[in-house]
């Protein structure tokens, strides 16, 4: 009878505690999400270029100008445009672009795939690299592996990645010919495949095209590797100052006195200790990778977010300026939930 | 040190797998043509709202116009929808008759209905261009009874007053003038739209080529149409949207593009030492000037807008900086234009300009801005200027901006200097005289605004000018006429008219036929080929 009160009441407890984080959790979505609207609204209002001409251009007559300017409700006050845009917001109405004349959720939808499958390759190539460096960098600290790592993660942080994706290019596609240039497919195959998610590496291996797939392999390869070496410059250094971190605790002296290999020592108990914080440096330059880094994308000719929401920034199309920041949003707030509940898979002590 | 050999060994797998994906010798298609081009001004694709540089081009290769002219010599006009015309006696109507045979890539035939529905439907949706057609007295209200159908293949249309005919005729020639699939577009209409939010980003067109794709920022494509009777050279155009001009032309050299639209003057220098690439030009309708706000008490001093002109290094800056992509042209009328002028008065004179400074009573120079488009040709342009004007004690500060955001700023009369360029509307001479000579109101709540009013420049009696001008009949005085208001212009106006805009293009050797019309909705790509 006591058992099952405990277990009971423990469920309450459990149960209790998930609508509290649910509830806490959707709090600081709609708050965040709500501060990004505001903040991006007003700055994209006080802007000083003005939206209409890049409807009509720079020769329309000032009749069309004057109902172009009213059909977007330029003329009402600020506070009064925003309130309006707000209840479509809610309704899932983010407005159209201006430049593209799509709904800006359907214009998002075509471009965050690219991104998101640029990111993602750049991600794990980061982190495939970058964390096996960085314990090697603390174990051999001082090393000349050690050093080697600092500087490359130097280099990374450090030199402007439009002139290294340039010299990338020049040399594997243009000297080389390792890979294919910039773009996402070669035309040839641009429609041998049809969309579907979007992602053409996966869309292009469902469909069985092959030549298409391996294609797009050898496309996405380089601003892959890229984005890949910018994240692996941060993981690696992080990785490093928190295995020292822990090779300093002392239960690895107690392991190594119990007699344990190096091995398991340092992959088993130290990296194990040190992946909690790494989870949130991997998300958070996976966020940063998500954000569209956009310079790669403009020189790799990659049609995603960032390019989308730059151009969309210089042409003052706010509407897809204010989709695209709430997506961003969104994917920071998301990356962060996730990262906290793998905390609770790692750390018993979050439980 | 049992990790490092594995480290090693990825690093390897690494380089491995990279080089097995090694490219094939990379080459487009033979029967399809590549661009490399810049594209993000598209915004629509329908011809009643085309007024941009891409997709007036497009229109210009995927649509048919009433008329057109020769690229390589614009006085010839020809019937392209149509087959001829008549002016009546008092010149105030005009009749079309029709080619009969053509068919739309739907497959719909093409008669005077579709003439009479597309040049109605443009100026029933009043988007920027309808005015082309507008100015002729059309709105609203009377286009239905002016524009009509008086045969199957015949229309006729009544102007408000007996323009010039060529000044109609030229009208008719630009992209607001194709015509439209009427069967399809209504098939397509919405809340009586005309099928504009259908045709935005779709095709309903009788021209060589066909739009099969058009993904904003992204691409085009075209592909031969086979119910026009014009064959294409090539099964497919595609435009690529490659924002970086240095990854236009690493895919040129490599041959992943067959011709690149945006390359600067060193890297068009540096691909023409490339025995696989050849670098083409041809002038463009569109001119360079510097717009000086009369609002600004020593701009607005004729000797300083005088003084301003001699102290321009022309010659330096078409040689250097805009190298390959533009000539010195100093009056408002672009090289090719019924009456244009072509002789440069002005030079680099810094004397004279100091004399004139002086009679101003400004001998000691004075201070100003410059709004100027961070692109890095304008900014060029403006370090040349201010370099030359500082000679004559002429002190330029560069405000740095983006390209909308100065503009923004311009067309509200805020600026001192303005560097601008101005693209012809149509072919007809009226297009420039109409915004460079005349202003009707130079108050600030104008309701038209030319370039004349954003330098807040009262031309006086070269209004009336221009507005009598496009009513001439006599061809010949009618270009005597403009080329008085040029010079009128150059003497006293607020601009300095510095270069007109050459259009070069880098391809591949073996691409053939590419036009590089006086304007963009005339480039082809119809009798483009590929050996």
């Amino acid at each position: 009878m006591a058992v099952a009160t405990l277990t009971q009441s423990g469920g309450h407890h459990a149960l209790r505690f998930f609508l509290l984080r649910t509830t806490q959790f959707i709090a600081v979505l709609a708050t965040t999400l709500l501060g990004l609207v505001a903040v991006t609204f007003f700055i994209g209002r006080i802007v000083p270029i003005d939206p209409v001409i890049a409807i009509v251009g720079d020769r329309a007559p000032a009749h069309v100008y004057a109902r172009v300017r009213q059909e977007l409700g330029l003329d009402l006050p600020m506070i009064q445009q925003f309130w309006i845009y707000l209840k479509k917001a809610i309704s899932g109405d983010f407005g159209n672009s201006v430049l593209t004349t799509n709904p800006v959720m359907t214009d998002i939808i075509n471009v965050f795939p690219a991104t998101l499958e640029l990111a993602t390759l750049g991600t794990i190539i980061g982190a495939l690299i970058g964390i096996p460096l960085g314990v090697l960098a603390a174990v051999k600290r001082g090393s000349l592996i050690d050093q080697f790592v600092r500087v490359l993660g130097l280099i990374g942080y450090s030199v402007p990645i439009f002139w290294l994706g340039l010299m990338a290019l020049l040399l594997f596609y243009a000297k080389l010919g390792w890979v294919e240039g910039p773009g996402r497919l070669d035309v040839t195959y641009s429609y041998m495949y049809t969309p579907v998610t979007g992602i053409v590496l996966i869309d292009t291996l469902m469909q069985g095209q092959m030549d298409a797939f391996w294609n797009a392999v050898s496309h996405v390869m380089l601003p892959a590797c890229l984005l890949g070496y910018f994240s692996l410059a941060y993981i690696s250094r992080m990785t490093r100052s928190f295995m020292l971190n822990e090779l300093a605790q002392e239960y690895v002296i107690a392991a190594r006195v119990k007699g344990l290999s190096e091995f398991r020592v340092i992959w088993r108990h130290a990296l194990r200790n040190a992946s909690v914080p790494l989870i949130t440096v991997i998300a958070l330059s996976y966020a940063n990778l998500l954000e569209g880094s956009v310079l790669t994308e403009t020189i790799f000719a990659w049609p995603g977010l960032g390019q989308y929401i730059t151009n969309s920034l210089q042409n003052a199309d706010m509407n897809a300026v204010l989709g695209g920041t709430l997506v961003i949003g969104a994917a920071f707030v998301i990356l962060n939930l996730v990262s906290d509940l793998l905390y609770r898979l790692l750390d018993p002590r979050t439980r | 040190m049992k990790q490092l050999p594995k480290f090693i060994m990825s690093a390897a797998m690494v380089t491995a797998m990279a080089t097995s994906f090694s490219a094939v010798q990379a080459a487009t298609p033979p029967d399809t043509l590549v661009q490399a081009w810049q594209i993000d001004d598209i915004t629509s694709l329908d011809p009643a709202e085309i007024f941009e540089f891409s997709n007036s081009e497009i229109a210009g290769n995927t649509y048919e116009r009433l008329i057109n002219y020769d690229p390589k010599d614009v006085s010839k006009i020809y019937g392209e929808v149509a087959e001829s015309w008549t002016v009546s006696p008092d010149g105030k109507t005009f009749t079309f008759k029709i080619r009969q045979g053509k068919k739309f890539a739907s497959g719909n035939p093409l008669t005077a209905e579709d003439v009479v529905f597309s040049f109605q439907r443009a100026v029933l949706l009043d988007k920027s261009p309808a005015f082309i057609i507008g100015q002729f007295g059309l709105t609203k209200d009377n286009v239905k009874d002016k524009i009509k159908q008086t045969g199957p293949f015949e229309v006729t249309m009544e102007l408000d007053k007996p323009y010039a005919p060529t000044f109609v005729l030229y009208c008719m020639t630009s992209t607001v003038a194709s015509v439209v699939d009427k069967k399809l577009a209504l098939q397509n209409e919405k809340d009586g739209d005309f099928g504009y939010n259908w045709l935005k980003t779709h095709y309903a067109g009788s021209g060589p080529f066909a739009i099969r794709d058009w993904k904003a920022n992204e691409v085009v494509v075209l592909e031969r149409n086979p119910n026009s009777e014009k064959k294409t050279g090539l099964a497919r155009v595609i435009y690529r949207h490659i924002k970086e001009t240095a990854t236009q032309r690493l895919l040129l050299e490599k041959g992943d593009v067959d011709i690149a639209r945006n390359l600067n003057p060193e890297e068009l220098a540096a691909v023409a030492k490339n025995p696989e690439i050849k670098v083409e030009n041809g002038p463009k309708g569109t001119v360079y000037y510097l717009g000086l706000n009369q609002k600004n008490p020593n701009l607005s001093k004729p000797e300083v807008r005088e003084a301003l002109k001699w102290l321009v290094d022309y010659s330096a800056i078409a040689d250097t900086i805009m190298k390959n992509k533009g000539e010195v042209h100093q009056a408002f009328l672009p090289k090719g234009f019924l009456g244009a002028i072509n002789d440069n008065p002005y030079k680099l004179d810094v004397a004279k300009a100091k004399e004139l400074l002086a009679k101003a009573g400004l001998k000691d120079g004075f201070s100003v801005t410059m709004d100027t488009r961070s692109t890095p040709e304008i900014t060029g342009i403006a370090q040349a200027i201010q370099t030359t004007f500082a000679q004559a004690g002429v002190k330029v500060e560069i405000i740095p901006g983006d390209s909308k955001q100065t503009l923004t700023k311009y067309r509200a009369r805020q600026h001192d200097i303005y560097i601008g360029n101005w693209g012809a509307d149509y072919q007809d001479p009226n297009t420039n005289a109409d915004t460079f000579a005349a202003n009707d109101d130079n108050s600030d709540n104008a309701k038209a605004k030319p370039l004349a009013w954003r330098n807040a420049w009262d031309p006086g009696p070269l209004t009336a000018k221009t507005r009598a001008a496009v009513l001439e009949r006599d061809a010949g005085k009618r270009a005597e006429m403009y080329r008085e208001l040029q010079k009128d212009v150059l003497k006293d106006g607020p601009y300095v008219t510095f270069l007109q805009q050459i259009e070069v293009i880098a391809s591949r050797k073996n691409v053939e036929g590419v036009v590089i019309g006086p304007s963009f909705d005339m480039n082809s790509v119809v009798q483009a080929k590929k050996n």
